[in-house]
Parts: structure tokens; C-alpha cells; sequence
């Protein structure tokens, strides 16, 4: 039986998975909704700045998005991120309304480190009870949301204001690229502004991708969400590997909740409030399947950009009303789901049949 | 010791709550040949199977494997592995959403980076070697279900395993899946690994295996060679019979019915679990399916209930062509089904003895047309008197009630919606003798009166005394049908060991 089978020796490429395939989806609606905003409404829309908003205004989504795919990939869910942005933000706002202002370097690199702190100090409780007590995942992030919200609320009731100087600086950097930019009436030339959360953010989308594909964490977290039971008999280290992506997850909600403060330099107790369901949508847009198992990041970027850009068009749009923004998302999230199940089905039908089959005979 | 044996498992007991799974097994495994497991279901095949894999801890005796001094110590699946055991289960135990190099190797690489092409590069090698048909980077849910247990195979051959275990590889492989298998079983025996191979398909075990070892109740019944053990034989053990015991039982008269109408009546009727058959079952008749556990008899009649999702076949009642896909229906035309597993598909442990009993009634009833209270005490107050079922009162939750009058108010269920046709699977499974006895004699009393009943039962006995007409089932297939003089335990037994297989 040595003889080699010569279809093995072909180097073929392999058939699009589903998983590329939502991802390419996610991609195309994009696209195809940006031209046609550019097309039909142009003004603004012609603008690169405008482009580059969408991630300057939604990097901490972004980030928590990512969060998101993590655990959703691996089978589980984190709905408290939002909270731990708003408990960040109250945190880091209060901290710098304290510290002195000529010592600004210390209390910014403090700043920093208190946030990541919080979304730590989260993920490491959210993920001991996940993993090693076999908490359910929604129930545990549900507490941790109402704790984070209720603990934002005690550091202050009132809005707080950022105005401490040295964390002013990492408000106002921005990068500048004079050559996206647009020459104004007056016949200046405007550069394009990328913000610093903004960088960080599509920083944090190429960190975790290559975290998911290059690493046996990643694909540990894949091989969870595929089959608990099977990655357990095949040698991963089920609990840690769930116990990690729940840390790292929250360790990004501390980050996105620092970019949030960079982009609006104020803290309230309602601050991203609903931010976690956002997050959801865009991962679940972006080709994440909420059973698990199956995700990219990259789609999750597009996902978030789908939904900033329906914002973006309604609100430019005459039916400038948040019920409108809202509505649109739904529909959106609505057919997308429905587009994925549609198309999942009929490639299932298409000669893939062995999962089906698989499914009747475990019965 | 000899020297070409690779595993030896002596003395292996195994307890748990209420039964002993083993008694003092012993096991013997040679360097490349493949070695059969058998015994019907509750033989303690798999359990000695998890004992070996570290899924249970042995009560008592000894592993020794070659190449490890001294006794084995195996308590979780990974010292297994290193052990070199390597076990492929009957569900397929890889990641579906994962590529099948990653599946081969996930779990079992060092350091936290993963060098994809190496991966697929070592990937490719064993599927070469080994001749698997799938490519290293293909998502592993795109490969039918017998290359997803190559693959799993492929898996443990790579970790040098000296020992693999297939748990009932073939179960769900249709006959050129199953060849491809056993080419890759008997590629594995030539290059000396250790086989054992658990399966409940005789002929599968005639093609492959060199050699057998038989296990019923927990107990070894005996190690064979398979050229020793003609297949009749087998079924003796595996059912713990002599073929020189097999003497008549005495015979209960039986009227047998053959001028009146047949009440059901399935042509190519399939499910999901039964492939397609035909039956019929005339009235006043009492029939059974029989075979080994697991041969498909529960199937066939959760298919005429309509319990598994009925995928095709045509059936009349009472000569009328009706549709029967869900109980519902099958009730509504007067099919009655005491399920195998009552506490699961059969009482409802919570509610009392009244309830459990008005039940299916009130179901055919529609639940907008609700029963008065005093109607549904006088049914219940009638059939606990009439079943003889030993409760402190209607209103006792059925739970309380031991397994004989738990079974006797699902019938009483089924009684009270008068059916035309009513099946009991194992109705006397883990009830006293007593208990038993009355609920043959019942079914004998309603077949008098003129109910139709299908009855199914591990005991042979029990169903070559009741039945009129017996179907005998293997591996899925009907092979035999007996009436009249050929109702006797030797015949059954000689129809499952050796009757051909035909589609009806």
C-alpha cells in the first residue's frame, strides 16, 4: 500500500471552507454598501477621513468585537466587556482627575496600566468560573456586566471630565497622511487623521488573528469550539486553553475601554452601554457562528464595519432617528443570518453531506 | 509470558452502584493480529475497553503491557497513550472544523507556535503511507465518515501505538467503507500492531478478526480462534447457551389465529434507524422480533410507531392506506407502544399513578376537551384493580412505584385507549419473575380478545412462549421469520448465526 495515490500528490487548492466563505460575504456586503453610499450620497462619503472614522470612532468596538470572535469561537460568550469599558473608562477618568499634572509621563503609563488591570482582574475571575467551576459563560459574564456597571456607578454618578494634560497628548496624537487628505475652500490641504485607538485597534484585529491561526492556544480555542469533548480526548488542555481566551478577552475590553477614553476624553456610568450586543452582531455579521467553532477576526473587523457604515448612511441620510439606526442594524443582522444559513444549507446539500449524516447516526 | 504478546489483562473486576460490570477478566493481545471483543449489549465489552483506556479505574487485577516493567499503572486516558494504547471510538472523537493534518497533531506538539507546514508535510507522509484517501489540508467535515476514522487511525498509528482499540468502527460505514477499513486493519496487523476490535457484526468479525475472546455478563466465557469457532457457536456463547441445552420448554396452547384480518400491514417501511422492511400482523396475533441486542428490533417497531422519523414505505390498516409519521398519528389509528427504556420515553416520575394512566387518552383526546375528575378516577380505580398494580393510591407519583407496577401503569396507559395494536418493547426487562408471569398471561388474555401485539424481549424463553410468529433481525436486516414448529430456541438461534440476509 505504498503506491501513493496520485490525487494526493496534486497540489490542489482546497474548496473554500465555510468559515472563508462568511468571511468573504461579510467582506462583499461591505464593499458593496460603501460604494454605493459613496455613488449615491457622495459628499462626505468622498472624503478618505471619512473612511478612516469609521475605525477612529469605533476602535474600542473593534477591539471588544475581537474579544467576542475569541470566546465565541471557542464556544462560549462574554456579554460583560461593555461593562468592564464603562467600569475602565470611570476608573482611568477618576485616577487622572487625582493625579498631578506635572508628573503627566508616570500617570499616563499608570493610566494605561489600571486599565489593563481592571479587564485583568475581570478575566481572571470570569474565567476561573467558566472554566474550572463549569459556570455557563453567559450566567458568569451577566454578573460580571452588573458588577462592572454597578462599580462604575459607586466611583461616580456624575459625568466625569478628562482633562489632565499628559493624557490630553495621547487625545490630540493623531497620524497624519497628507496624501489621503482633500484641499479645502480656502485652498489648505487637510490631512487624513488616524487616531492612536484607531491604530491600536487594527493592531489588536492582526494580533489576535495570528494568535487564532499560530498558536496552539488559537488553535486549541478552534478545537474547543469544534467539539468540546473531542479536543479533550485529542490532548488539549481543555480548561486552560477556555480559562486563557476568557482572560485575553477581557484584557481587550480593559484596552478598548482606554481607546473609548482616547477618542472621548469623559467618563459616565453609561458609558458603551449595550456595546457587548454590538460586538455580538458584528462578530456574528463578520461569519462567527455562535455554536462555535467557526470565526475570523478579519470578518469580525468587516462585521463592525457593516454596522458603523449603516450608522454612518442613516445619519446622513434624512431618516436621521436612532430607531431608524437601530432598525437598519436588526434588518442587517436579520439577513445576514438567514444569507448564512441559506447558503451553509445548500453547500450541505451540495455532496457535503457527511455532517448531516453524521448527525442522524449519533442519535 | 510469550513473546510476541503485547497486552495481558488478568483477573479484571469492575464494580459499579448495583451491578458488577466485570468479574475477574482476563484478556490476551498478540503483536499484529486482530482480536474481536464480543458479547451482546451489557456484556461488558466497553467497560473493559474504558478500563484499559484509563476511563475507569479497575477494582481489581493486573495490566501488563510489553515493554513496561512490572504492572501498568493506566488512570486517565493520557497515561494510556503513553502507555501506547491508542483508541478510536464508535463517535468520532477528532474536531470537525479543523484540517486534517491539525487533527493529527493537535494536542501533541511542543512549544506554543504551529508550524503549519510541517504539519501538513508529516500529514501527508502518513495518509501516503498508510493510504488514506484525504489531503492534509482539507477541513476534516468534508470527508466522509470512514476516512474521519482513518484519519483518527492515522492519529494513533503516528503516536507508535503498540495497542488500538476500534470501538465499533463499522457502525455507521456502509460496505465500501467498511472494506476500506479493514484493508487499512489488516496493512496495520502486518506491520505488528495489536488490534482489538469490538463490533457486534458477525460477519465482520469472520472476515477480519484471527482470533476471538467472548464476554456475557461481566463474565470471560473464553478466548477462541476464529477457525475454531464456527459462528452457531458463537451465538451460544455470546447468549450463554450450550447448543446441547437447548432443550423444548413446554408450551403454553396457543389459539393461532390465520383466518382473521390483518390489522397493520408495512411495505418498505424505513426510518432513520431501520432500513427497509416489511411486516404485517393480523388480529387476535402475537408476533416478536428477536435477534442480538443492538440487531434493530427496537427500530422496526419504533418505525411502525412512528418514534424515529419514518424516511419512507407504505402502510395500511385494517386494509386502509393511512400516514403514520409521528406517535401521534400511529395512535389516532390505534398503535400502542410501551417504549424499551420506561424512564426515559415512558413515565412521567413526578406526576401520580392517575395521571401516567390517563395520559395517551387524554392526548388522543385533544387537551382542549379536558376528562372530569370522576371519569378519570373510575379508569384509574378500573385498571389498577384489573393490572393488579400495587399502589398506596392514584394520587401516588409514580416514581415511588417499583419497576414491575411502573411497567403495569404504562400498559394500563395503553389499555385504557383500547388500541387495535399494541407493542411492548421489553416490558419485562428488570421486573420479578411474578410480575413477568402476569404480563405474559395478560398479552395471551388480550390477544384472546382479539388485540393484536408485537412483543419484543432479551429473554428468548419468554418470547418462544407467547409469540405465534417471530422475526428474526441481524445487524440490521431481517434474516428469518418462524412459526409454528420452528419456534425453538435452537432454530432462532441457528436463523441469527447463519440465515441470509433478506431486504423484507
Amino acid at each position: 500500500m505504498t503506491t501513493a495515490n496520485p490525487i494526493l500528490r496534486q497540489r490542489r487548492r482546497e474548496p473554500l471552507t465555510d468559515a472563508s466563505l462568511l468571511t468573504l460575504i461579510a467582506m462583499g456586503i461591505f464593499i458593496a454598501m460603501y460604494a454605493s453610499a459613496v455613488i449615491f450620497m457622495g459628499g462626505a462619503f468622498q472624503k478618505v477621513q471619512q473612511f478612516l472614522d469609521l475605525f477612529n470612532e469605533n476602535a474600542a468596538l473593534i477591539i471588544i468585537s475581537c474579544a467576542l470572535t475569541l470566546v465565541m469561537i471557542g464556544g462560549g460568550i462574554n456579554i460583560s466587556v461593555g461593562g468592564i469599558i464603562g467600569l475602565t473608562c470611570m476608573a482611568c477618568a477618576k485616577f487622572l482627575e487625582y493625579s498631578a499634572p506635572e508628573n503627566s509621563a508616570l500617570a499616563v503609563i499608570l493610566t494605561v496600566a489600571l486599565a489593563l488591570g481592571v479587564g485583568l482582574a475581570f478575566g481572571l475571575l470570569e474565567g476561573f468560573m467558566v472554566s474550572y467551576l463549569e459556570i455557563q459563560p453567559f450566567i458568569v459574564t451577566l454578573a460580571g456586566m452588573f458588577l462592572a456597571r454597578g462599580l462604575t456607578t459607586i466611583l461616580s454618578v456624575n459625568p466625569v471630565k478628562v482633562t489632565h494634560e499628559g493624557f490630553q497628548v495621547l487625545v490630540k496624537t493623531k497620524l497624519q497622511i497628507p496624501w489621503l487628505g482633500y484641499v479645502a475652500k480656502n485652498g489648505n490641504l487637510i490631512p487624513a487623521k488616524l487616531e492612536i485607538g484607531a491604530i491600536v485597534a487594527v493592531t489588536v484585529v492582526a494580533a489576535v488573528w495570528l494568535m487564532l491561526r499560530y498558536t496552539k492556544l488559537g488553535r486549541g480555542v478552534y478545537a474547543l469550539g469544534g467539539n468540546r469533548q473531542s479536543a479533550l480526548m485529542l490532548g488539549v488542555n481543555v480548561k486552560s486553553v477556555c480559562f486563557r481566551s476568557y482572560v485575553i478577552s477581557c484584557l481587550l475590553a480593559g484596552l478598548a475601554g482606554l481607546t473609548f477614553l482616547m477618542h472621548k476624553p469623559a467618563a459616565n456610568a453609561s458609558i458603551a452601554m449595550r456595546s457587548e450586543m454590538d460586538a455580538i452582531a458584528a462578530s456574528i455579521i463578520g461569519g462567527t457562528l455562535l455554536t462555535g467553532g467557526v470565526g475570523n477576526v478579519f470578518g469580525t473587523l468587516f462585521g463592525v464595519m457593516i454596522l458603523a457604515a449603516i450608522q454612518k448612511i442613516i445619519g446622513l441620510s434624512p431618516l436621521n432617528e436612532s430607531w431608524w439606526q437601530d432598525m437598519a442594524s436588526g434588518a442587517m443582522l436579520g439577513i445576514f443570518i438567514l444569507l448564512q444559513s441559506v447558503i451553509l444549507k445548500w453547500r450541505a446539500k451540495g455532496g457535503k453531506d457527511t455532517g448531516a449524516k453524521a448527525a442522524t447516526q449519533s442519535r | 509470558m510469550q513473546n510476541d504478546v503485547v497486552l495481558t489483562m488478568r483477573g479484571i473486576s469492575k464494580q459499579f452502584p448495583g451491578t458488577k460490570a466485570l468479574d475477574h477478566v482476563d484478556f490476551t493481545l498478540r503483536r499484529g493480529e486482530i482480536h474481536a471483543l464480543m458479547g451482546e449489549n451489557g456484556a461488558g465489552k466497553s467497560t473493559l475497553i474504558k478500563v484499559l483506556t484509563g476511563v475507569y479505574e479497575k477494582d481489581g487485577g493486573s495490566i501488563h503491557i510489553e515493554g513496561i516493567e512490572g504492572e501498568a499503572a493506566i488512570h486517565s486516558p493520557q497515561d494510556a497513550q503513553n502507555a501506547g494504547i491508542s483508541t478510536v471510538y464508535q463517535e468520532i472523537t477528532l474536531c470537525p472544523n479543523l484540517t486534517v493534518a491539525e487533527n493529527m497533531f493537535i494536542g501533541r506538539t511542543d512549544g506554543a507556535i504551529v508550524h503549519w507546514k510541517d504539519y501538513e508535510k508529516k500529514a501527508t507522509a502518513i495518509l501516503e503511507n498508510l493510504g488514506i484517501p484525504a489531503r492534509a489540508r482539507q477541513e476534516l467535515s468534508s470527508c466522509s465518515l470512514a476516512v474521519q476514522q482513518m484519519v483518527a487511525i492515522g492519529r494513533a498509528v503516528d503516536m507508535n501505538c503498540k495497542v488500538l482499540i476500534l470501538d465499533e468502527p463499522t457502525s455507521s460505514l456502509d460496505e465500501k467503507e467498511v472494506a476500506m477499513l479493514f484493508k487499512l486493519m489488516r496493512e496495520l496487523r502486518s506491520r505488528g500492531v495489536g488490534i482489538i476490535f469490538v463490533t457486534h457484526f458477525l460477519e465482520q468479525v469472520y472476515e477480519v478478526s484471527d482470533r476471538i475472546t467472548v464476554l456475557r455478563n461481566g463474565e470471560l466465557v473464553g478466548e477462541f480462534e476464529v477457525s475454531e469457532l464456527p459462528q452457531l457457536e458463537l451465538v451460544a456463547r455470546m447468549m450463554g447457551k450450550s447448543l446441547d441445552d437447548l432443550s423444548e420448554l413446554e408450551k403454553i396452547d396457543k389459539h393461532v389465529p390465520t383466518d382473521t384480518e390483518t390489522v397493520y400491514e408495512a411495505s418498505g417501511l424505513s426510518s432513520v434507524a431501520r432500513k427497509p422492511f416489511d411486516f404485517q400482523i393480523r388480529r387476535g396475533e402475537i408476533n416478536g422480533f428477536t435477534g442480538l441486542l443492538g440487531s434493530g428490533r427496537s427500530e422496526s417497531v419504533r418505525a411502525i410507531f412512528g418514534a424515529d422519523s419514518v424516511t419512507g414505505g407504505r402502510v395500511r390498516i385494517k386494509g386502509k392506506e393511512v400516514r403514520i409519521t409521528n406517535p401521534h398519528e400511529a395512535m389516532k389509528n390505534g398503535v400502542g407502544y410501551l417504549p424499551e427504556d420506561r424512564k426515559r420515553d415512558g413515565i412521567i416520575a413526578d406526576l401520580s399513578v392517575r395521571d401516567n394512566i390517563i395520559l395517551a387518552l387524554q392526548v388522543m383526546k385533544g387537551y382542549f376537551k379536558p376528562m372530569k375528575k370522576s371519569e378519570m378516577e373510575k379508569f384509574a380505580d378500573e385498571y389498577i384493580r384489573e393490572l393488579n398494580i400495587k399502589t398506596a393510591s392514584q394520587n401516588t407519583p409514580v416514581g415511588s412505584l417499583s419497576g414491575g407496577n411502573q411497567q403495569k401503569v404504562i400498559l394500563a396507559r395503553w389499555l385504557l385507549t383500547h388500541p387495535d395494536y399494541l407493542i411492548l418493547d421489553e416490558p419485562t426487562r428488570g421486573i420479578d419473575v411474578g410480575t413477568k408471569l402476569e404480563i405474559q398471561r395478560l398479552m395471551l388474555k388480550l390477544a384472546e380478545e382479539n388485540m393484536s401485539v408485537t412483543f419484543i424481549s432479551s429473554e428468548i424463553e419468554e418470547m418462544l412462549r407467547t409469540c405465534f410468529r417471530l422475526i428474526v433481525m441481524r445487524d440490521g436486516n431481517t434474516v428469518g421469520e418462524l412459526t409454528g414448529d420452528q419456534l425453538t430456541q435452537s432454530q432462532v438461534m441457528e436463523t441469527i448465526a447463519g440465515g441470509e440476509a433478506q431486504h423484507g
